[in-house]
């Protein structure tokens, strides 16, 4: 059975004058456990909508979304909030690190909300990605390659079934970028977690066995406007 | 213990709103509750004061005149009374003890009072307590010029035993006034906590005939203080009948009690607008609650949207965000407990200058544990409104890059 199943899905959004851009439109998708899949797609395209419907951020407006299981239409938001915490990573492209918060408190927080704060884990998460020595720093004490790194920790942290990236190193430079998708990568596959990025920097792609064309996935009918 | 790192993370974030809306708080608690225990506090020890008497009786006018006058040394006398109306007073068979006091001189503002020697020896200005002298002091003689003075009196002017100084006419004090008799304090009381402690007390033959005074009066007092017998529960209605219903020539201020409680239902205005005024500064404080975290709200919607992402629910950023608000008015109210005992300090050592009434901060009153409970509450609902646009907070455009 494949971790995430998507069926018909569709989902368009209203500017601000009124009209109507569909966004997504997909007809099925499937990704297995453990693989690690990358989605090739130019910016605008809608791949950051397509992992927020799948990490049930959005709801979509027809269609489905089957992870581990369980069908996302089928459940109420906190039952979503719920399966986030429990089975999905997301690794952002700006990080999305808790300012106020130190690199252990930023992975605590990943865990908190779905199994249960494991500080000796969260640590070893931490020394894991090379950042031991730095538990009780504040991301902007940190270099943006470091900050990364402890985004990846906590997209771990709760032991997730699938991990999101979203053009995970779309801020970083040529040789952070390859050696930060190579530590994404090896910790997902030391984890048992599938791997879904997306990004468009071809080097980035070139790292993947398999990589998927979004254009070709999503197919936004004639006359409607990809945001 | 994952919502309370989130309350305190995000309180120490916003360190500086906090602090100022946890300081507006304060001022708002600690005005309110200092007004409302000074308030209740001063109503009860003024109407409580009566300095071991049960009446006074004196010239002919307002009765609250008289009780300032004799009891707490404030205000002037409304006039004289004969010596034959002392004696018949004192005659009076409903009447344990009469003590004639005369007033007409101060020393540096502070009030000289004649009296004879019964004050000291026979009554007791509070249940159980009779005034004691300092080690080395005597009582006055009453046929000499001495004095005997009360502690805080005898503390702001450094007098002390063997210490001479001349009266000054009049009940305040004008430097060209002094009055040739020098006085010899012979003794310093014991701190009594009632307005006892800001007289010099002199013999009441001192006053009388203290140079200057009109010779006419010198065998007038000014009022007269009563203590009725314990066995003699109508007397205060009969006297009072006698000398206010019947007679037109004195006033029988009876009971001292009632007297101030007549004078706290005249200023009960007062208490009124400060009451009113607490109330708006507790609205403010509340509303400066809600700004403050509404206003932020802005720049917390990527950090609300980041925790949605790791799985908080709607319900735990919106309890977050209560909690804050209710942390921000319990920080508030632990410092208001420091602003209310600054306020009381402060009004208490005015009222003691003024009357010799001591306050105390530290007696309890109710309204330390509901202005407190009051406050937490009112700082949670002011939560709601910004908690309820945390709730909202739409993750997807949260998330949306900066640019």
């Amino acid at each position: 059975m494949a971790l995430l199943e998507i069926s018909q899905l569709k989902k368009a959004f209203i500017t601000p004058d009124g009209r109507r851009h569909m966004v997504i439109n997909m007809n099925r998708f499937t990704l297995a456990e453990e693989v690690q899949v990358a989605l090739q797609g130019e910016s605008g395209s809608g791949k950051t909508t397509l992992l927020n419907l799948i990490a049930g951020l959005l709801k979509p407006d027809a269609g489905s979304i089957t992870i581990a299981g369980q069908a996302m239409s089928a459940l109420s938001e906190p039952q979503r909030d719920r399966l986030r915490a429990t089975t999905i990573g997301y690794i952002f492209q700006a990080f999305n690190l808790l300012q106020g918060y130190t690199c252990l408190e930023n992975v605590l927080l990943g865990m908190s909300f779905g199994p249960g704060a494991d500080q000796p884990l969260a640590e070893m998460l931490l020394n894991r990605v090379g950042l031991g020595k730095y538990l009780g720093h504040y991301p902007r004490q940190l270099s943006v390659g470091q900050q990364q790194r402890v985004a990846v920790a906590r997209a771990l942290a709760n032991k997730p079934k699938l991990v999101l990236a979203d053009e995970p190193t779309g801020n970083l430079d040529r040789q952070n970028a390859l050696k930060s998708l190579a530590l994404i990568r090896e910790t997902c596959r030391e984890n048992g977690a599938a791997l879904l990025l997306v990004s468009h920097d071809r080097e980035i792609l070139s790292q993947f066995q398999q990589v998927r064309a979004f254009e070709q996935i999503n197919q936004i009918p004639k006359g409607e406007v990809g945001l | 213990m994952t919502l309370y790192l989130v309350v305190f993370k995000s309180l120490r974030q916003h360190a500086l709103s906090t602090v100022v809306t946890a300081l507006s708080i304060a001022l708002a608690g600690g005005l309110m509750m200092s007004v409302w225990a000074i308030k209740d506090q001063s109503d009860a020890t003024f109407t409580g004061v009566n300095a071991g008497f049960d009446a006074v009786l004196g010239a002919r006018g307002s009765r609250l005149q008289l009780v300032l006058n004799a009891i707490f040394n404030l205000e002037t006398s409304p006039g004289n009374l004969a010596w034959s109306d002392f004696l018949d007073i004192q005659q009076n068979p409903n009447v344990e003890l009469a003590v004639p006091i005369a007033v007409g001189d101060n020393y540096y503002g502070f009030r000289i009072v004649g009296t004879t020697p019964d004050l000291f020896g026979k009554s007791e200005y509070a249940p159980g307590k009779k005034f004691s002298l300092e080690p080395g002091g005597t009582w006055f003689d009453p046929l000499r010029r001495e004095a005997v003075v009360g502690s805080f009196a005898a503390r702001k002017m450094h007098l002390k035993p063997g210490d001479t100084f001349h009266p000054y006419h009049g009940l305040i004090f004008n430097e060209k006034d002094q009055h040739s008799e020098t006085y010899v304090v012979v003794g310093v009381l014991k701190p009594t906590n009632t307005p006892a402690d800001q007289v010099i007390w002199i013999p009441l033959a001192g006053i009388q005939h203290m140079s200057g005074h009109d010779p006419k009066f010198a065998t007038d007092v000014s009022a007269v203080l009563v203590k009725l017998k314990a066995d003699s529960p109508l007397a205060g209605f009969q006297m009072d009948m006698m000398y206010n219903r019947q007679g037109n020539r004195l006033t029988f201020a009876w009971p001292i009690g009632a007297v101030m409680a007549e004078l706290f239902d005249k200023i009960s205005w007062f208490d009124r607008v400060l009451t009113l005024v607490a109330y708006l500064v507790a609205i403010v404080a509340a509303a400066s609650i809600l700004a403050s975290i509404y206003n932020s709200m802005n720049e917390r919607r990527r950090e609300i949207a980041i925790l949605r992402t790791l799985g908080a629910r709607r319900i735990t950023i919106f309890t977050a965000v209560v909690l804050e608000a209710t942390s921000i008015s319990a920080l508030g109210m632990f410092i208001g407990f420091g602003v209310y005992f600054a306020i009381f300090v402060v009004v208490a050592d005015i009222i003691r200058a003024q009357t010799g009434v001591v306050l105390n901060p530290f007696k309890f009153n109710a309204i330390m544990l509901w202005a407190p409970a009051a406050f937490i509450v009112l700082g949670a609902l002011a939560g709601i409104v910004p908690a309820i646009k945390a709730y909202r907070v739409d993750v997807a455009q949260g998330l949306a890059p900066v640019t």
